[in-house]
């Protein structure tokens, strides 16, 4: 059963140093208010497991503007030249993860998989110091699993339980997340009656979510 | 013609009705501009959509529904929504008829480097290797050379995108078709002679016969 809780107290429950999750694609999809939050409590020494880390002033972005950031895990940095300017300074350690390996991964981390095969990446980079297999001919890199501490989840409708809806590309990462990390927290756009969400549409079911995300500003 | 509607424009003429298509950001997006009225294809954004179109109407963007750019788009009737690792089993798992990507070179094996130059750009490769490794047919739209250097070269300097022959390349100045035995020349643009695209080609190129000329419309 999820708690729903204001969006400072969620965030209070995130440590400096944590290894986070965060839903989204070029920010869309990705969950404002849990954001703005790290960067109003500072939340610092962060690595992030996300697509891409958008653009400055957007989503994942905003983390990288605040310096917040110690870590991506990420498929790609093409649109926040700051996330760039960082990884050149060696400020910012940037892992590159092709993205189909990485939504394998993550789903690997949230379904109990020792990690995916995948022909994506073969003789590239991307294969560097992987370990490969050769299956039935074909060659494969092993994906291994990612986990992390806390995911920050954006869905589009959940009801007071903590069931979750997505919309369009918002979608994205979200659902394969919610599945991967110790702590789920979910940010909605909106808050509906139990009953009303019809059991087919639901793409999270609630007991993965831990917190949900109140509406109300935070008191005191 | 601009070099780019040339490329797209001749692009469009590889997709079939009923394919499912993935256009790159960039040169390759402006193939959906140049598609035959009668054709019916289906775009995969690989954000998570299938039937992505352009935006109807200033004026509706949402947030929620976007291209891989982050840019507003539209939907179709009976577009189709999922999440990333579905998106990317489309793709790798072999449901994806074509994927138009720009590049930086291309080699004389057919194989593609299009997303880092080190020390210079890493934006980091995104979607591009599994869309490279796991498509039916990949398409390469991409300038013939760059400031005045051949892009298309006897092997690769720049990282792989994947250890996957491309199956076509387009340019405004050719056709290049990726084989077993190298790259064919299949046709030239207007205006340009087979050894115009020599001297800007640093890879052997194969030579038929009767080399075509890339017919697009005005």
């Amino acid at each position: 059963m999820c708690e729903v809780i204001c969006v400072d107290d969620a965030v209070e429950r995130i440590e400096d140093g944590a290894v986070v999750m965060i839903g989204g694609f070029m920010g869309s999809g990705t969950p404002p208010r849990l954001i703005d939050a790290l960067v109003r409590q500072k939340k610092s020494d962060l690595t992030i497991i996300s697509n891409d880390t958008a653009k400055p002033g957007i989503g994942i972005g905003k983390l990288i503007d605040a310096g917040l950031v110690r870590k991506v895990v990420t498929s790609h940095i093409g649109t926040n030249p700051i996330t760039q300017k960082l990884m050149i300074a060696e400020e910012l350690d940037v892992e590159l993860v092709p993205q189909g390996t990485l939504a394998e991964r993550i789903r690997a981390g949230g379904f109990g998989l020792g990690g995916v095969l995948t022909r994506t990446g073969v003789g590239t980079l991307a294969a560097e110091g992987e370990t490969t297999l050769e299956v039935d001919g074909e060659t494969y890199v092993l994906a291994k699993p990612l986990r992390a501490d806390v995911a920050l989840i954006n869905a589009k409708l959940t009801d007071y339980l903590g069931n979750l809806t997505y919309s369009l590309t918002a979608r994205n990462f979200n659902p394969l997340m919610a599945m991967a990390a110790d702590k789920v927290f979910a940010e909605a756009e909106a808050i509906v009656p139990v009953g009303t969400l019809a059991p087919d549409v639901i793409a999270t079911p609630h007991v993965l979510v831990d917190y949900l995300v109140s509406k109300e500003a935070c008191h005191g | 013609m601009d070099n780019k509607v040339l490329i797209a424009k001749r692009i469009a003429q590889e997709l079939k009705s009923g394919d499912l298509v993935n256009l790159g950001i960039g040169m390759p997006t402006l193939v959906a501009s140049y598609l035959p009225k009668d054709l019916e294809v289906f775009f995969q954004s690989e954000n998570g959509i299938i039937g992505m179109s352009m935006l109807p109407h200033p004026g509706l963007e949402d947030f929620d529904l976007t291209d891989a750019g982050g840019n507003p788009i539209g939907a179709v009737p009976g577009a189709a929504g999922f999440d990333s690792g579905f998106s990317f089993g489309l793709i790798r798992g072999g449901h994806l008829d074509v994927t138009v990507l720009g590049g930086l070179q291309v080699d004389e094996r057919g194989y593609l480097a299009n997303w880092m130059v080190p020390g210079k750009m890493v934006p980091g490769m995104g979607g591009a290797m599994d869309l490279v490794a796991g498509a039916k047919k990949v398409i390469v739209a991409m300038t013939h050379t760059a400031k005045g250097a051949p892009k298309i070269v006897k092997e690769c300097s720049l990282p792989l995108t994947a250890e996957r022959r491309v199956d076509l390349i387009v340019t405004e100045m050719a056709v290049i078709t990726p084989t077993a035995d190298g790259l064919v020349l299949s046709e030239v643009a207007p205006g340009t002679s087979v050894e115009d695209v020599l001297a800007a080609t640093e890879a052997s190129l194969i030579i038929p016969d009767a080399v075509g000329e890339m017919k697009v419309a005005a």
